[in-house]
């Protein structure tokens, strides 16, 4: 990545990327270790569980298969509930091709890290070289943490317990929000992001898991498209 | 379909999606205003994703113990805590809660 670096972004700022990127793959690594546990709980083997997140690697998606699984779902409704939440990755990986720009091999590695994580730690970076640098630190520093703890959490199986009395669950959900908050800086960013919570609350009781984040998406379309805001 | 064949299956689509977004042709979205709409997607699937993990449980609106954790994730977030400490409070907050039989 040395051919990346952007001459105008000094020692300490990719430092600190470099320690956000640390401290996500941490994080969610926490969480992982909850999934492990989850998957084996819901019936999955230890390797079962160990493909989903070195292959899917998307955590909504893969609580996504064990959540359907567990509550005796058919495998393709756990499929097509993992898919429908990662086209978000699919919509990230539009910018984050952008930025990356990657051809060849890291075309594939770039596309296999694209997730929630990586793409906010990028998008929200000041330069393309942090940029750069905050995507493949963040999504390496996720792919480690994250498979490491699922399997210590497999292994580990039931003696985690209930994720949700360590308050896991809303752990969560905190991640979203430390990730969102730096985007919500400019008048569109917070138009987009009380359209998407209103949509995706009105439309949770109504359609299957996956499709209220999705549909979601309107908000940034409407926003985006639309005359209002910033030029 | 087996348990091997779904967890392959998700695989592999979660992979086929993710690349999708690569090879789709850029100036598909060069004009302005789609790309200021792709830049705001993020905020929009981010903010979708907090609310539906804050604060619906199986398809239902709730509001419990997870509500005050993002509570909590946000205050400390106005205050300037580092990732790991906002994650950390909001896991603390809805855990208390919980042990006292809230949420």
């Amino acid at each position: 990545m040395t051919e990346a670096r952007d001459p105008s972004t000094s020692p300490a700022a990719r430092r600190a990327v470099l320690r956000q990127a640390a401290s996500i793959g941490l994080a969610t690594g926490a969480y992982g270790l909850s999934f492990g546990a989850l998957a084996v709980t819901a019936g999955l083997d230890i390797w079962q569980t160990m493909v989903l997140s070195l292959l899917l690697f998307s955590g909504g998606s893969q609580f996504a298969v064990v959540g359907v699984l567990g509550d005796g779902g058919s495998g393709q409704a756990a499929v097509a509930t993992s898919t429908l939440l990662g086209v978000r990755n699919g919509l990230y990986g539009l910018e984050t091709a952008q930025i990356l720009r990657p051809s060849g091999w890291r075309r594939l590695a770039a596309a296999h890290l694209t997730i929630d994580e990586s793409t906010a730690v990028a998008v929200g970076q000041p330069t393309p070289g942090l940029a750069r640098l905050g995507f493949w630190a963040t999504g390496l520093a996720v792919f480690v943490g994250w498979n490491a703890l699922t399997f210590a959490g497999a292994v580990l199986g039931n003696a985690v317990g209930d994720p949700r009395r360590f308050g896991l669950d809303a752990a969560a959900a905190a991640a979203f929000c430390a990730l969102v908050w730096p985007r919500l800086k400019v008048t569109d960013a917070r138009l987009v992001a009380v359209g998407a919570v209103l949509i995706a609350l009105t439309m949770a009781p109504l359609a299957p898991a996956g499709v209220p984040v999705l549909a979601a998406v309107a908000a940034a379309v409407v926003v985006g498209v639309g005359r209002w805001g910033s030029p | 379909m087996n348990g091997w064949t779904t967890v392959i299956l998700a695989g592999v689509l979660s992979l086929a999606v993710k690349l999708a977004g690569y090879v789709v042709p850029h100036r598909w979205f060069s004009h302005p205003r789609l790309a200021r709409a792709t830049g705001l997607m993020p905020v929009a699937l981010l903010s979708a994703l907090v609310a539906v993990q804050a604060f619906t449980s199986a398809g239902r609106l709730v509001i419990d113990a997870r509500a005050a954790g993002v509570a909590v994730a946000f205050a400390a977030l106005a205050l300037r805590a580092p990732f790991l400490v906002v994650i950390t409070l909001a896991a603390v907050a809805a855990a208390l809660l919980r042990a006292r039989g809230i949420g």
